[in-house]
């Protein structure tokens, strides 16, 4: 075979496809070699040089993740000098970094304590050089913590910011002893362009950049008899939290989620997959009625495309990057602050409960959720809608904290009154879910028959190619709709910040005609989220993307607006998608920000 | 700031608004204002439709794109081993007693600021040192002292 | 001077006609101008001595159509000004040494990378560039040269780190390979060379092959710019043959009292007192790129080392572990040492370290700050402690 390299990896032959690196054929022999800056979701670096390996001929050792596998080398992952290499590079690396582990979010979860503890390093081999630093902490943001007494410069945080995301709110600056990773003008991160998407979080090594966590608050709130404290989780927790017990990635633990919850006290368990299905509802009419003002009203201030507005990243991006096109988002509230806004009002109401009195938390995948449920738009109840915002990781740390063992919960439903969903909602927490949902719904409602795929599986939406496209045509209409006969609906779906920016620039240059676009700002969507169990890698996002679809495909009612509670708030409170009491709750208003 | 809005437009319609155009844009705003201030900064990033964040770091890995505000004539005095050994402490001591500043400082007037900077290329010729791109070199405490007061005069 | 032969081509006039040699070369094949460079032995004078020859040939044979020629003129070793001697005095064989490689490689587009020190010289540089665009386009030669100005970073004179610069970047230094041949200046195959390896080229092509060999030994053809400085009476550019002896250098430059010489600037070696005599100045010995500096005994070698490091430190791009905090922890090392806080052996720790910077560091900055860490610190350990 013409595309494959022979080598030899500390005396065992190997194959591999040329392009490959002495770290991919490594692998390939499961002989490990450690890493920091490498990571399999962004380009490679080779500047931490801990996976340094010896190859005969040549006079320096070699970054296996930098070194592409050539015909005929000889290479050895294990000797005197790689060993004494790696372990002086660990030292200095200590060197620089505030090893306060005890003290630290990360510990015992941190990559380079763990390269440390496997090196037994007892004490100190060099200076400490943390007092000759001006390291600073930045706090400011509701989402993220940046702590560069933490960092390691390994730029992983930099690559995914700007090869993932599109966004560079973190770049790397100065150089030599004073290098470091910062924002513009070393602002906070609250002040600048970043999203909160929170990629850099799951994908920094150590305790440099961590979410805000909330755990105190939120334990304050269940202790407080006073209050009553009611939770959402949403969709893409279920399929990932298992990760953080110890489970394959891929498993679906909406039982124990709810069972966990409910162990920790607090006093409603409800579940965003409701107000997702909610989502649907009134984002498949708007959608509807843009096209119906745009095609025959010809009412030229409707916009279209029509963005999907579920994912903060997303939406703090577009105000950043796409300001112009504010009007083409959604004015659809994401479900966490749908159902905010309802367990205040609503919920509220039916139980009989001061909304003052109502503490309302949020189980999120998602960093930014954090900043969404601040946001001073986020108070249509009258009180802040959401009141903690918690990632699946934080959930984690509670149920550890409370010495409750996951594993062998029972599986628990979630409470009623808010706590009712279909497979439509679930998938939500997927790219193209909110796509295959929307379509599920307003197709049966302008054609009164479901949508014309197998088993309602909308596969064309489905999978992790980075931008999508998918078009529906709409036949046979009932007479309300008789606008749309005959119609090519033609969608779009993009995840990962960078992915939406190439969608966003053909729309900009009017290379690309969508009435409909789906955006999630995290890569795989929200099971991808920044507030999901680390490691991430495609392999990992896969899985919890085969769960959610599994997920889906096992729920009793699959389409949003077949929901026996979405049907039941609707006559009971809201009225009628679009309404009066909807457009004081459920939908909302973007911003104009500055691109720094 | 209107005028720093101008001389960006202007250097990027001078050098492009390609990445390459980066670093010829802030030389080029060096050489008009010493420094590059932050919203010099963010008018660059927008006239080259690039992140903020990356043109800070791009120049801040530069010595002489300079992001703190300093004087009309920047020194920039060679501090390589060379220089040294020629009597660099001698001229920095003489620069400091007729600015009355230390180095890292700028006088108040917003005359001066003084530095020391890595190797010149006059070692043959130390002490030497750089007032803007102005190389001075075989510098003694006279010859110095001349330089500096006809820059203070000017 | 009693040992060592001056020579006189690199500045020397060659003839009245400005132009010339570049002209009558220009003629010639591209095969024939590689196999002339090739023949004449000559290897890169930046300091790293690669084949000029065969970067050329490596390049030429790469199918791409887009090609670029690129001269380092980002002079900053400590030690070294003979690219700023030459292109304040002969430019226009900087430019010809440019215009022949474009014409071996089928480069259209060239850069000279001048470093921001260097900015004063820009107008008159840009004057003799007109002509040389003239004298190009008479000879029916495609090729155009950009000066891209530095801004004060010596890592820039790391090839890779140069490119990303030219390319409005940091300048950090790539994973190698790919190699610029293959891979270079915008992504594009790319000959870099020293100022000094062009003007070699042309002389070359002038002298001949033949001519070219006689000087210098057969590892170190040709002669050299050596920029000299420090404690000598006569500091300055001298072109000398290579292939010399520390000794006689010594003698013909020292001031009675040298007790050690600096060769290759911080990142080059420390040679005592001691070695002079068995220390030749070549690619079979000590490598240069010309920087010559001379300490007598008057000066503390742990003053010097200091210099040296706290260079590294500031100058380091920053980017890989070795170098960027190998760099701080030599620096407060040696500091810790002299003041007694460290005992003695831990410049053994620091000697290790300085091992493994030179075996893991990405670059040539990180892997060479050992060469004179460990140098000094071998020969002059006393230095370092009291």
């Amino acid at each position: 075979m013409a595309n494959t390299v022979n080598l030899n990896i500390d005396g065992i032959d190997v194959s591999v496809e040329a392009g490959k690196t002495v770290l991919d054929a490594a692998k390939e022999l499961n002989i490990h070699i450690p890493t920091l800056c490498y990571h399999e979701d962004l380009c490679v670096a080779g500047n931490c040089r801990v996976c340094v390996v010896e190859q005969e001929g040549a006079k320096n050792l070699v970054a296996s993740c930098a070194m592409p596998a050539q015909e005929g080398m000889v290479i050895h992952t294990n000797t005197h000098k790689v060993r004494n290499a790696r372990k002086h590079i660990v030292e200095l690396l200590l060197s620089e970094h505030n090893a306060d582990c005890t003290k630290c979010y990360k510990n015992k979860s941190c990559e380079l304590q763990d390269l440390a503890s496997d090196m037994i390093i007892s004490e100190n081999m060099f200076l400490d050089l943390v007092p000759e630093k001006n390291y600073t902490i930045d706090n400011f943001s509701p989402s993220i913590i940046k702590d560069d007494s933490k960092c390691i410069r390994c730029q992983r945080c930099v690559r995914t910011c700007h090869d993932l995301q599109h966004v560079s709110a973190l770049g790397v600056a100065y150089k030599g002893d004073k290098m470091k990773i910062s924002t513009f003008f070393e602002n906070s991160m609250f002040d600048v362009v970043c999203t909160n998407c929170g990629q850099c979080v799951i994908r920094c090594p150590t305790g440099a950049l961590i979410e805000k966590n909330y755990i105190e608050q939120v334990w304050d709130a269940i202790h407080d008899p006073n209050v009553h404290v009611v939770v959402q989780t949403a969709p893409a927790t279920r399929i990932a939290l298992g990760e953080e017990f110890g489970m394959e990635a891929g498993n679906i633990v909406t039982g124990k989620l709810a069972a966990s919850l409910r162990r920790l006290g607090f006093d409603s368990v409800l579940d965003t997959d409701f107000s997702a299905d909610l989502t649907i509802m009134e984002e498949g009419t708007e959608l509807l009625t843009r096209l119906k003002k745009a095609l025959v009203d010809k009412d030229a201030s409707v916009k279209l495309p029509m963005f999907t507005s579920c994912s903060p990243g997303w939406v703090k991006y577009i105000e950043h990057m796409y300001p112009d096109y504010l009007d083409n988002l959604s004015t659809c509230k994401s479900p966490q602050q749908m159902f905010g806004a309802l367990v205040k009002t609503y919920y509220a109401e039916k139980k009989k409960l001061d909304p003052a009195k109502i503490v309302s938390v949020s189980i999120m995948p998602c960093t930014a959720k954090k900043f969404e449920a601040a946001r001073p738009e986020m108070r249509g109840s009258g009180y802040q809608d959401v009141d903690l915002g918690i990632t699946t990781r934080e959930l984690a740390v509670m149920i550890k904290q409370a010495g409750i063992d996951f594993n062998s919960l029972p599986d628990e439903k979630f409470d009623s009154l808010m706590g009712q969903s279909t497979g439509a909602a679930v998938i939500f927490g997927a790219t193209g879910g909110v796509m295959e949902a929307a379509l599920r719904t307003a197709y049966e409602l302008v054609t009164g028959r479901e949508v014309p795929f197998e088993n309602l599986n909308i596969t064309a939406v489905r999978g992790m190619e980075g931008v999508r496209e998918a078009s529906v045509k709409i036949e046979n209409v009932l007479p309300a709709w008789s606008f749309l006969e005959g119609v090519e609906l033609k969608t779009a779906i993009a995840h990962g910040l960078k992915n939406a920016h190439q969608i966003m620039d053909a729309i900009k240059a009017g290379t690309a005609n969508y009435h409909f676009v789906e955006v999630m700002g995290c890569p795989g969507g929200c099971i991808g989220g920044g507030g999901q169990p680390i490691p991430t890698t495609p392999e990992i996002r896969q899985k919890r993307a085969d769960a959610i679809y599994r997920e889906d495909e096992g729920m009793e009612i699959r389409k949003s607006h077949e929901n026996p509670e979405i049907t039941q708030i609707y006559k009971e409170f809201l009225g009628e998608p679009l309404g009066h009491k909807s457009h004081e709750l459920l939908h909302t208003h973007y911003v104009k920000r500055k691109r720094v | 700031m209107p005028e720093i809005k101008e001389l960006v437009k202007q250097l990027a319609d001078k050098h492009g608004r390609n990445r390459e155009s980066l670093l010829p844009i802030l030389q080029g705003i060096i050489t008009e204002e010493q420094s590059i201030s932050d919203v010099a900064m963010s008018e660059v990033a927008e006239e080259l439709n690039m992140s903020a964040a990356l043109v800070y770091g791009t120049a801040t890995f530069y010595s002489f794109l300079d992001t703190e505000p300093r004087g009309t004539y920047v020194i920039r005095i060679c501090k390589t081993i060379t220089c040294d050994m020629k009597g660099k402490k001698q001229m920095i001591q003489t620069i400091e007693d007729l600015l009355k500043i230390k180095v890292g400082e700028t006088t108040k007037d917003n005359k001066f600021t003084l530095l020391e900077t890595n190797c010149l290329g006059w070692c043959h010729k130390g002490p030497a040192m750089l007032i803007n791109s102005t190389p001075y070199d075989s510098l003694d405490v006279n010859k110095i002292t001349e330089i500096i007061m006809e820059y203070i005069r000017k | 001077m009693k040992n060592l032969k001056r020579v006189d081509i690199i500045f020397g006039a060659y003839t009245q006609e400005k132009y010339k040699v570049l002209g009558e070369t220009l003629k010639k094949s591209s095969d024939q101008i590689i196999s002339e460079v090739t023949d004449s032995g000559l290897k890169g004078r930046g300091g790293a001595g690669f084949p000029t020859g065969l970067k050329w040939k490596y390049t030429a044979n790469e199918a791409d159509p887009i090609k670029y020629v690129v001269c380092n003129a980002d002079e900053g070793e400590p030690g070294t000004f003979k690219d700023r001697e030459i292109l304040t005095r002969v430019p226009r064989k900087v430019f010809s040494g440019m215009a022949i490689c474009a014409k071996a490689i089928g480069a259209k587009k060239g850069y000279l990378y001048l470093r921001g020190e260097y900015v004063y010289m820009l107008p008159d540089l840009m004057a003799e560039l007109e002509l040389f665009h003239k004298c190009v386009k008479e000879n029916n030669l495609d090729f155009e040269i950009k000066i891209s100005m530095g801004s004060g970073a010596y890592i820039c004179g790391e090839e890779s780190a140069l490119f990303e610069s030219i390319e409005g970047k940091r300048g950090e230094p790539r994973n190698k390979p790919p190699y610029p041949t293959v891979s270079g200046l915008f992504g594009k195959p790319t000959v870099i060379n020293n100022v000094e390896t062009f003007v070699n080229t042309l002389m070359i092509m002038r002298l001949g092959a033949d001519e070219f060999k006689t000087l210098g030994t057969s590892d170190s053809r040709g002669s050299k710019l050596f920029s000299v400085s420090g404690d000598t009476p006569v500091a300055g550019i001298f072109e000398l043959e290579l292939g010399m002896s520390l000794e006689d250098f010594v003698e013909d430059f020292g001031d009675g009292d040298t007790k050690a010489v600096q060769v290759g600037g911080a990142s080059g070696f420390c040679v005592p007192r001691k070695k002079f005599k068995d220390t030749i100045i070549g690619f079979e010995g000590v490598p240069t790129g010309g920087s010559m500096m001379l300490f007598n005994s008057s000066r503390s070698m742990y003053n010097v080392l200091k210099n040296y490091v706290e260079f590294f430190e500031e100058e380091s791009c920053g980017q890989c572990t070795p170098c960027r905090v190998g760099c701080q922890q030599l620096k407060l090392g040696i500091e810790a040492v002299k003041k007694g806080e460290k005992s003695a052996t831990y410049l053994d720790t620091l000697q290790k370290l300085a091992d493994t910077m030179k075996v893991s560091a990405k670059c040539g900055l990180g892997q060479s700050v050992a060469n004179s860490f460990s140098s000094i610190v071998d020969n002059f350990k006393e230095e370092m402690i009291y």
